[in-house]
């Protein structure tokens, strides 16, 4: 019954939106920034999805190619927030989300 | 047909790796989560024949980013409870909530009721030739019965395309930001000098001094508080490295 499905570009959509949402929701209810971090990789993967889903349906390469760029940002962006948060947690070791909301020690 | 199974099941890894992420209390096995989503991707991604972006996904994701968290964690301790009952925000949690529920099922409304013509291309518009002014996949990669795609052929395709006059621009600003965001990472991850000058001066070993450091200077005693210094700093720094090198290639 279900192996009659044709997957069309619909269901990758729906599933980016999906994982999308599911990452904005752990960034609003969680308080652990590394946690906040592997947040925001969802979503961009959520992104990813999508954008690969377009490329394939336009018969375009550019899907792919941003996507790749999508990664290097998103490697760049953890090295740096990584290195904040280590930062943040050697200074002050118990410190939330909440308390580094001014950007000074 | 089979494409649907493996759909199903890719998604369900997808879904389930990412209500970990977001459920589980424990960072580290938020971030096995993590890498089970990712691979769900990853499986995606074959399936819509970006085989490149496969690999790099799985490599650079799974292998480095995760890495990565799972360094930082270690670094920072597992046992670092978080009080998850405190709500800053009043509502916040209920919002969240309502947010989720909305959205995934306005998602799946979307997607199952616009699935055929949801990118807005026609349908022999897809088949047939590339969009105008896209760039066009390399139709021969498919075999007349559409069963057997060479992957090496996306691949070669993506780097003929990537080093075009089209995007050979934004592939060098990659390469800057790339270098910026080591530069970045070091310095902001460096102790500050200060935390270090009660740590007591190290004599140098006998058979290294000379008559030239019987009176050092102060500077002299200085560096070798820097090469301590350079030592701590180095496990974060070749973590940084490490993410930029596979993130490159």
């Amino acid at each position: 019954m279900i192996l009659a499905i044709t997957i069309g570009p619909g269901y990758y959509l729906a599933l980016s939106a999906m994982l999308f949402v599911i990452g904005s929701t752990g960034l609003l209810v969680r308080r652990n920034p590394l946690i906040m971090f592997m947040c925001i990789e969802l979503m961009l993967n959520a992104a990813n999805l999508a954008f690969v889903t377009f490329g394939k349906e336009m018969s375009d390469l550019g899907g792919q190619i941003s996507v790749l760029f999508v990664l290097v940002v998103a490697a760049a962006e953890v090295v740096v927030g990584l290195a904040i948060v280590v930062a943040v947690m050697r200074r002050r070791p118990d410190a939330s989300v909440d308390d580094v909301a001014v950007l000074r020690g | 047909m089979m494409a649907a199974v493996i759909f199903f099941m890719a998604s369900a890894i997808v879904l389930l790796g990412a209500c970990g992420v977001i459920l589980l209390k424990n960072p580290v096995h938020a971030a096995l989560s993590l890498v089970a989503t990712l691979f769900g991707i990853a499986i995606h991604f074959i399936n819509l024949e970006a085989y490149f972006l496969a690999a790099v996904q799985v490599i650079v994701y799974a292998g480095a980013i995760v890495i990565l968290f799972l360094f930082v964690i270690m670094l920072l301790g597992v046992d670092r409870a978080e009080n998850i009952s405190a709500e800053p925000i009043l509502g916040q949690r209920q919002f969240a909530a309502l947010a989720l529920v909305g959205f995934i099922v306005l998602g799946i409304l979307i997607g199952i009721a616009t699935a055929g013509d949801i990118t807005g291309v026609p349908p022999e518009a897809a088949s047939s030739s590339p969009a105008e002014g896209g760039l066009a996949i390399d139709q021969s990669i498919e075999s007349s019965d559409g069963t057997i795609i060479a992957p090496e052929e996306n691949i070669r395709d993506i780097g003929r395309v990537l080093f075009s006059t089209r995007y050979v621009l934004a592939l060098e600003i990659t390469a800057l930001l790339l270098t910026i965001a080591v530069v970045g990472a070091v310095v902001l991850a460096r102790r500050p000098r200060e935390e270090f000058e009660d740590i007591p001066e190290i004599e140098p070993p006998l058979l290294l001094r000379t008559d030239s450091m019987e009176e050092p200077p102060p500077e002299g005693l200085i560096e070798t508080s820097d090469i301590e210094l350079a030592v701590h700093d180095s496990e974060n720094e070749n973590q940084a490295v490490s993410e930029s090198g596979v993130a490159t290639e």
